[in-house]
């Protein structure tokens, strides 16, 4: 490390308050700074502390006229953000570490197992019409998406829960039909705002919420604004005044709003000219690897990738990186079928890693005593944008391991009735889940409506069921190790790359470290950030 | 009954015949786009029970007819119908009428549209009359030369050049007083409502002047060499009286005939320069609703661009009568 690159390294662990101040002192002394410039860099850094006030305003990459703030509907990050992140809270959030903590409760634990869970809201918290929050929103929020009825985009994610029940103005106990010791990410999902409850039903009508900022105006696919809430039940935050979102669908627009001053921050930049807004001295990128990724999974009932040979050898005949580098311009991060995120409690990265290797492809079809292999790829760009240039690359590559890859084009318009779940091997993608159980109950289990793998390893079926109920962090450490490890070793599935969010901020913006469950700093970017 | 009044009635009448045709058109197309409502929200979990619930919720069960006659008999008493967005379990079953969504956004086109042809029309005129008096010289060539230029380039890249110019930071201006979004609401004080618009409205002047000034320079100038001219000439009048007295009146038919094609464009054909400046205008809102499949407000909107169009052209036929006493008076 240089010297300059040691000093950086040092001003952020002070920054992150990881050293204290005389020992930055220390470290920048041994470094060759001195004492003067020291104590100026020192109090520089620490004025990096959040400071209140100023308007903000994002520049959101989705917004329609057809938003709604019934949180049952939301499709996408404008609503996720401006009304969600910004005006609600769930009752548990995800931050930075990828660690759960409570959002609107206050603590929550397991009863006697992990079937039942005790959630408690802080006293004195109250909506934005100065109503106390009680356990009965909280019951009311939830019921909201679960019943018959429901239409709502959590039905499923809440099909676990048999009863749910106040117990007293702050406690709500959840009554699981199973051991999950995972639940409380459940609830941090952003279909599951807390809203008043008003003759026993939730009432979203209103945008009445508890969350940082009191929502003002609220125009579908035109804005949304809110002022700060200054009864917030987070001491400090949030930081801004108040805060602006603004539908700006048109990628130039977005993009021409951030350089010219008239948002501070904006999603999704444009990767192809990225490099030019790299350029502006006034903008930083933030780029953070998510939860997301894309897949080629194979099915093992269906011959030749009922043969794991034959899988391995299709695994080390694709050169991630470079698809990484050509199709998604370096804006992603190459997967090693494990389809767990690296930022995501107890993730590994399973050896032997999955990089290039026609030699080892041809070695694994030798074992599966083939000699050369002919199959076919079906790809849509439905499945996920640069689907199709993904697998042409993928033909190149395999070619050379002596696999003759053929390439289907598929059309966009049905994919996923008549190609996903129904074709040899295909391509899909995932939003990511932020645990572990979650993610491998929904696409690995066996029997799991999205099993798109149809894999059915017993030794991984019976691991899932016992993490699950497990509570103690070493053992699961080494449960869900192993089932990463199977997954990457026998599974079905090609975990082609995760996919980055690439932000831009003005530099007048500053923030802690961006959290990775979602876009715009976990959706709450409103909460979160602040005018350095 | 006076004859402009008598002709006046029978075109409003003939425009309101058109009307009826028209929307039998645009419901007829609709029935012919692609994909439902349904489907176009509910995306992959689209089973068929929950789509053909919707539908029956919707009412697209009946026959066509049927719901032609029910929307055609809401509009004549003014009921647009309401938002799919608003109901059933999307949205949670708060309504939304399409005059509530709607009529924000018409406010808005209305305004940016009155805004530019307040610029446009007097400065195309002006140009005009200039470029006939002075015709073939270096001013006429030079006018010809900028406004057919400015009307050859696409008007995004018109857009995207202003923005460049005025809007963007240490290019011409250090802090330009001009925006790159032209996010406007009602809220807004008028002149902050101006500012921002100004970008657009500069980029739809830049697009429609051409049309008309070149029309306005081409009527007068057919004008000039007729005898009554040559009389006016000969008596010694002033090149100037000449065309503001006696060639203009004359010219009017055709130049209204060009102002109002060119205000209908802007209320219905701005959709690029909305988009370029994010501007909430109605074209937007068009676009919106057909992705979405939002049917009622398609409709709604694509019979406001056509009593637009038919508004304005009965205008330019009224305008062209009363200043022609040949056709107030046909033998």
């Amino acid at each position: 490390m240089t010297d300059e690159r040691q000093l950086d390294y040092w001003k952020n662990q002070f920054a992150r308050k990881r050293i204290g101040r005389r020992e930055f002192m220390g470290r920048a002394a041994a470094l060759g700074i001195g004492t003067a410039l020291a104590t100026t860099l020192a109090s520089k850094i620490a004025g990096a502390e959040p400071k209140r006030g100023g308007s903000a305003r994002f520049g959101m990459a989705h917004g329609s006229t057809t938003d709604s703030l019934d949180p049952a509907t939301w499709p996408d990050t404008f609503m996720q953000v401006a009304v969600g992140g910004a005006c609600s809270n769930q009752l548990t959030e995800i931050n930075a570490k990828g660690d759960i903590v409570g959002d609107l409760a206050e603590s929550f634990e397991p009863g006697d197992d992990t079937k039942t869970w005790v959630f408690r809201l802080p006293k004195g918290a109250t909506f934005h019409n100065g109503k106390d929050v009680t356990a009965d929103d909280v019951v009311a929020s939830i019921r909201h998406h679960m019943g018959e009825e429901s239409e709502s985009a959590a039905k499923s994610l809440l099909s676990s829960i048999t009863d749910i029940k106040a117990d007293g103005p702050t406690t709500v106990i959840f009554t699981l039909d199973g051991a999950s010791a995972d639940f409380p990410y459940v609830t941090s999902d952003y279909h599951l705002p807390i809203m008043p409850a008003v003759d026993g039903k939730a009432d979203w009508q209103s945008g009445v919420r508890t969350g940082p900022y009191v929502l003002d105006k609220f125009e579908p696919g035109v804005r949304s604004t809110g002022k700060r809430n200054e009864n917030y039940h987070k001491s400090g935050q949030p930081y801004f005044d108040d805060v602006e979102f603004l539908a700006l669908t048109d990628l130039t627009a977005r993009t021409n709003a951030l350089t010219t001053g008239e948002v501070h921050w904006m999603g999704r930049c444009d990767l192809k000219t990225l490099n030019l807004l790299e350029r502006n001295p006034d903008i930083a990128i933030t780029e953070v690897t998510g939860y997301g990724h894309y897949v080629l999974p194979m099915n093992v009932t269906m011959a030749p990738f009922d043969n794991v040979d034959v899988r391995k050898a299709l695994k080390f005949a694709i050169n991630r990186q470079e698809i990484v580098d050509k199709i998604f311009l370096g804006h992603a991060t190459a997967g090693n079928d494990n389809p767990i995120a690296p930022t995501i409690k107890y993730a590994i990265n399973p050896e032997p890693i999955y990089s290039y290797d026609p030699d080892k492809a041809k070695f694994h079809l030798k074992q599966a005593g083939l000699s050369s292999l002919k199959v076919d790829l079906s790809a849509a760009d439905a499945a996920f944008a640069g689907a199709v240039d993904a697998a042409v690359l993928i033909k190149e590559h395999a070619a050379k391991a002596g696999i003759d890859v053929n390439v289907v084009r598929e059309p966009n318009d049905g994919y996923w009735d008549n190609v996903w779940l129904k074709k040899g091997w295909c391509a899909s993608y995932w939003s990511g889940r932020p645990t572990q159980d979650w993610m491998f109950s929904t696409a690995y289990a066996k029997g799991a409506a999205w099993n798109e793998t149809f894999w059915d390893n017993e030794r991984f079926n019976e691991l899932l069921l016992s993490a699950r109920g497990e509570t103690d962090s070493a053992t699961r450490q080494t449960l869900y190790s192993e089932m990463q490890q199977l997954v990457h070793d026998e599974g079905g599935t090609v975990v082609l790359v995760f996919n980055n969010f690439v932000d831009g901020a003005s530099k007048s913006l500053a923030h802690g470290d961006v959290a990775s469950n979602w876009e715009a700093d976990g959706l709450k970017i409103a909460e979160r950030w602040w005018f350095a | 009954m006076s004859p402009i009044l008598k002709t006046v009635l029978q075109r409003l009448g003939l425009g309101l015949i058109t009307l009826f045709a028209v929307s039998i058109i645009i419901f007829a197309t609709i029935e012919m786009l692609p994909g439902d409502f349904a489907k176009a929200i509910l995306g992959q979990s689209a089973t068929p029970d929950t789509v053909a619930a919707f539908q029956k919720r919707l009412g697209l069960d009946r026959p066509p007819v049927e719901r032609y006659l029910n929307w055609i008999g809401g509009v004549a008493q003014g009921d647009f119908g309401v938002s799919f967005a608003g109901l059933g379990g999307l949205g949670g079953g708060q309504e939304t009428t399409v005059v509530s969504l709607v009529a924000p956004r018409l406010a808005n086109t209305l305004f940016l549209a009155g805004l530019t042809a307040i610029v446009a029309v007097p400065l195309a005129l002006i140009l005009g009359m200039l470029a006939a008096l002075y015709r073939n010289s270096f001013y006429d060539r030079i006018v010809n030369m900028v406004t057919l230029t400015s009307i050859s380039v696409p008007e995004f890249f018109v857009a995207y050049i202003l923005m460049l110019l005025l809007a963007v930071p240490h290019v011409v201006f250090d802090s330009p007083p001009f925006y790159a979004l032209a996010k406007i609401n009602f809220d807004m004080p008028f002149t902050e409502r101006v500012m921002r618009s100004a970008l657009p409205v500069m980029t739809l002047v830049l697009v429609i002047v051409a049309h008309m000034m070149r029309m306005t320079r081409a009527a007068i100038i057919n004008l000039l060499s007729s005898p009554f001219i040559e009389m006016a000439r000969l008596k010694g009048v002033s090149p100037r009286r000449i065309i503001y007295r006696h060639a203009l009146p004359n010219a009017w038919a055709p130049i209204a005939t060009v102002i109002a094609l060119n205000l209908a464009y802007l209320v219905v054909g701005v959709v690029v320069v909305e988009v370029v400046f994010v501007y909430p205008g109605i074209g937007q809102l068009m676009v919106d609703a057909v992705s979405s499949r939002n049917i009622p407000v398609v409709q709604a909107c694509a019979l406001i661009f056509a009593a637009t169009y038919i508004l304005l052209n009965l205008i330019a036929d009224i305008v062209s009568i009363v200043t022609n006493p040949r056709l107030l008076h046909p033998r």
